[in-house]
């Protein structure tokens, strides 16, 4: 993986990343917000654990102890930089 | 507080899958309530514990929620009730926040939030040995401190497992300043604290279960991953004929053994007939399913409870969603193969309102358990008892078949709707895919005798008054005296039956079907009822009405119509209590309206067309 920062859904599958930050798509964007309260938040190691069996959606991501199902287009609010240890 | 004398509520908070229900179930035993919040269709559970010092406690075990920001229907009703809030409920005197000594980073999280609201509390760190298998050392004093508030360990799915948290309980609820959180600055950042307690608090060797990486690299796999789903889900349907076969015998045989007995020491006459043609007939034909219904459930439940659910809900998702819905829409469609009305009762944890809606429009085109009687009737009564393949039961397979029409049926009817909808904004996912754990046999056992209990309520209820009134449609008013028909023919359900099978005959229904779909309007499993009643009062002599009906049908009817009738089943909106649902939980009557007329349409067309061609190809 290059050094500047890609978002959570270009991770190749088994990589291992830190949290930059997550972006509001929109104003008031609840997506954006419930990412945040479930973890993915700056400084977070995240893990790209599966892909689903059809084009390669949805992600399963290891964000703290806990595993989410995102799709391609929830994935792609959060940046990330290389360097997790997930 | 409340008076000394009244009981001291508790509410039950936490995460999803944070063994919340199992606690609950440890806590208050059978001692439970389960019933709607007012107004709205979201699951209100109660039950009763009692304190070492006798002080009586009214438990609520509150719906999971990730934050008090809510984004669903449940996490705004938590929020609501932990901050005694809700309309119609009594605050409660304390809160219990439930949280996974596995899952501590987003479990903290929210129990800080919870902390925030300033009542009293103390926090249940589940599931305690679990953390400790996978090396994860909790500071249960540090934690204490940190949070400010009384920290005990449990350990929901042990005998006994809960019992210090029962004593903490009550020993601080007679002064619950020493459950008082201290007061926080607003705006802080919880992902900070947490971070900070974990820091002080926690020691973790490894952040994921081994067991978990090792499992999920296999069930999540791209094919592997799907090819155990379908077993799984072909495995259960075909254990729900095999396992329940002798059950269903023994049932039925005892209600044959009681027909004959009240028979014969009752004098002839219509309470004779009411209670041996009528109750025991028709009652008894419902009854032998339950069976087949507790399998279905058992099922369910241990998937649910083993978190392997939301893993079929991952590998479903794309497909789903190509087809308008959503993974979520899996968990609520598999609870509709049991019943419908659950199934589009619990789609509210879709939060999104375009995927709710269209999972619960095709919901009642999942095979729920009130239709596995007419099924199981007519499979009986026409598909050959037979080994095919060298393993697979030939009646089994038509089994599994139907319910791959329903779901087929359901992804196009969804399809359809997708491309019908304006609003063509994001549907988010994100759902949680919780750590694989055994299923409780508690656990287990609770729910089962919650459905066991809910099916034969409806059978002592509205399955009985039901048989009764048929009972007396088809029984009065006798046949005139020059009659050369059986006295059926002249009755008021015979009158109706004639009249219906004039819009039924293209489908192959003769008018005994036609009496039968209309008590089977209220509940789809008292059709089998109804024809047991309709045959055996209709039969020309006693010897005849003791028969049991699978003969009887499979002599009286053809293929075709056995076949149109399956077909029927499939699609037809043949059930008052799922279209009530749909019309509560969509809170309109348009929706109601549609899901019915579709339903019918679909009914009839598919009916149509499978008669027909089976006459044609010489099966009629």
């Amino acid at each position: 993986m290059s050094a500047h920062p890609v978002t959570l859904s270009d991770l190749p599958l088994h990589a291992a990343a830190q949290v930059e930050e997550v972006q509001d798509m929109h104003a008031n964007d609840a997506i954006a917000r419930r990412l945040r309260e479930l973890g993915f938040v700056g400084g977070e190691d995240v893990r790209m654990v599966a892909r689903g069996p059809l084009g390669g959606e949805p992600l399963l991501v290891q964000v703290g102890f806990t595993r989410f199902a995102l799709r391609r287009s929830e994935a792609a609010r959060i940046r990330v930089r290389n360097g997790g240890t997930a | 507080m409340n008076a000394a004398t009244a009981v001291t509520r508790l509410a039950l908070v936490g995460n999803p899958n944070c063994g919340k229900t199992a606690l609950f179930n440890q806590l208050t035993g059978s001692r439970q309530k389960v019933a709607n919040y007012a107004g709205v269709t979201v699951e209100r559970k109660e039950g009763r514990m009692r304190g070492p010092s006798g002080r009586e406690y009214a438990v609520l075990d509150l719906p999971g929620a990730y934050s008090l920001q809510p984004a669903s229907l449940d996490e705004a009703i938590t929020r609501d009730l932990c901050r005694g809030f809700y309309p119609g409920e009594a605050a409660p005197d304390a809160l219990v926040c439930v949280i996974d000594a596995t899952n501590l980073r987003l479990h903290l999280r929210f129990a800080l939030e919870v902390r925030e609201l300033g009542k009293p509390m103390i926090v249940a760190l589940n599931m305690v040995d679990a953390a400790r298998r996978r090396g994860i050392e909790i500071d249960v004093a540090a934690l204490e401190q940190a949070l400010g508030v009384p920290v005990v360990e449990t350990v929901a799915v042990r005998h006994n497992g809960a019992a210090e948290l029962v004593r903490r309980i009550d020993a601080l609820m007679p002064q619950p300043a020493a459950m008082q959180p201290p007061v926080v600055e607003a705006g802080v950042d919880h992902h900070a604290q947490v971070r900070d307690i974990l820091a002080s608090a926690v020691k973790m060797p490894t952040r994921t279960a081994k067991i978990d990486d090792a499992l999920d690299r296999w069930l999540l796999h791209p094919v592997f991953g799907l090819l155990t789903l379908a077993v799984v889900m072909f495995l259960i349907f075909q254990a729900v004929y095999a396992w329940a076969t002798p059950l269903m015998d023994g049932i039925e045989a005892g209600f044959g053994w009681l027909g004959e007995l009240v028979g014969s020491t009752l004098p002839e006459g219509p309470l004779s007939s009411l209670l041996v043609d009528g109750i025991i007939a028709g009652v008894g034909g419902v009854v032998v399913f339950l069976p087949q219904i507790l399998i279905l459930f058992f099922f369910i439940l241990a998937l649910e409870e083993s978190g392997y659910l939301p893993r079929a809900a991952f590998l479903l998702d794309r497909m789903m969603a190509a087809a308008g819905l959503s993974g979520r829409s899996f968990i609520p469609l598999l609870s509709s193969f049991a019943c419908a009305v659950p199934g589009i009762m619990s789609t509210r944890s879709i939060q999104d309102p375009r995927d709710r809606l269209a999972t619960i429009l095709v919901a009642p085109l999942m095979t729920c358990s009130a239709r596995l009687p007419v099924y199981a009737l007519l499979i009986g009564a026409f598909i050959p008892e037979k080994t095919v393949w060298g393993v697979f039961n030939q009646q089994g397979l038509v089994l599994f078949g139907l319910y791959v029409a329903g779901i087929v049926s359901a992804l196009a009817m969804s399809w359809t709707m997708k491309k019908f909808r304006r609003d063509k904004s994001e549907h988010p996912l994100l759902l949680e895919l919780p750590s694989y754990r055994l299923p409780h046999p508690r656990d287990l056992a609770v729910g089962l005798y919650e459905r066991g209990m809910i099916f034969l309520k409806r059978v002592g209820g509205i399955i009985l008054a039901l048989t009764i009134l048929l009972w007396f449609l088809l029984s009065f008013p006798g046949a005139p005296e020059n009659a050369t028909l059986p006295a059926i023919d002249y009755s008021f359900a015979g009158q109706i039956g004639h009249a219906m099978a004039v819009f039924f005959a293209p489908l192959g229904f003769n008018w005994q079907i036609c009496i039968a779909l209309i008590p089977g309007l209220a509940a789809r499993e008292v059709a089998v009822a109804s024809l047991a009643t309709v045959y055996a009062l209709s039969a020309a002599d006693d010897d005849a009405a003791a028969q049991a009906l699978t003969p009887l049908i499979s002599d009286g009817w053809s293929l075709a119509t056995a076949l149109s009738l399956l077909v029927w089943y499939i699609y037809a909106p043949m059930c008052i209590s799922t279209l009530a649902t749909i019309k509560r939980e969509t809170n309109s009557w348009k929706q109601m309206a549609f899901a019915t007329f579709y339903l019918f349409a679909a009914a009839w067309l598919a009916s149509l067309v499978t008669y027909q061609l089976t006459v044609a190809l010489g099966g009629g």
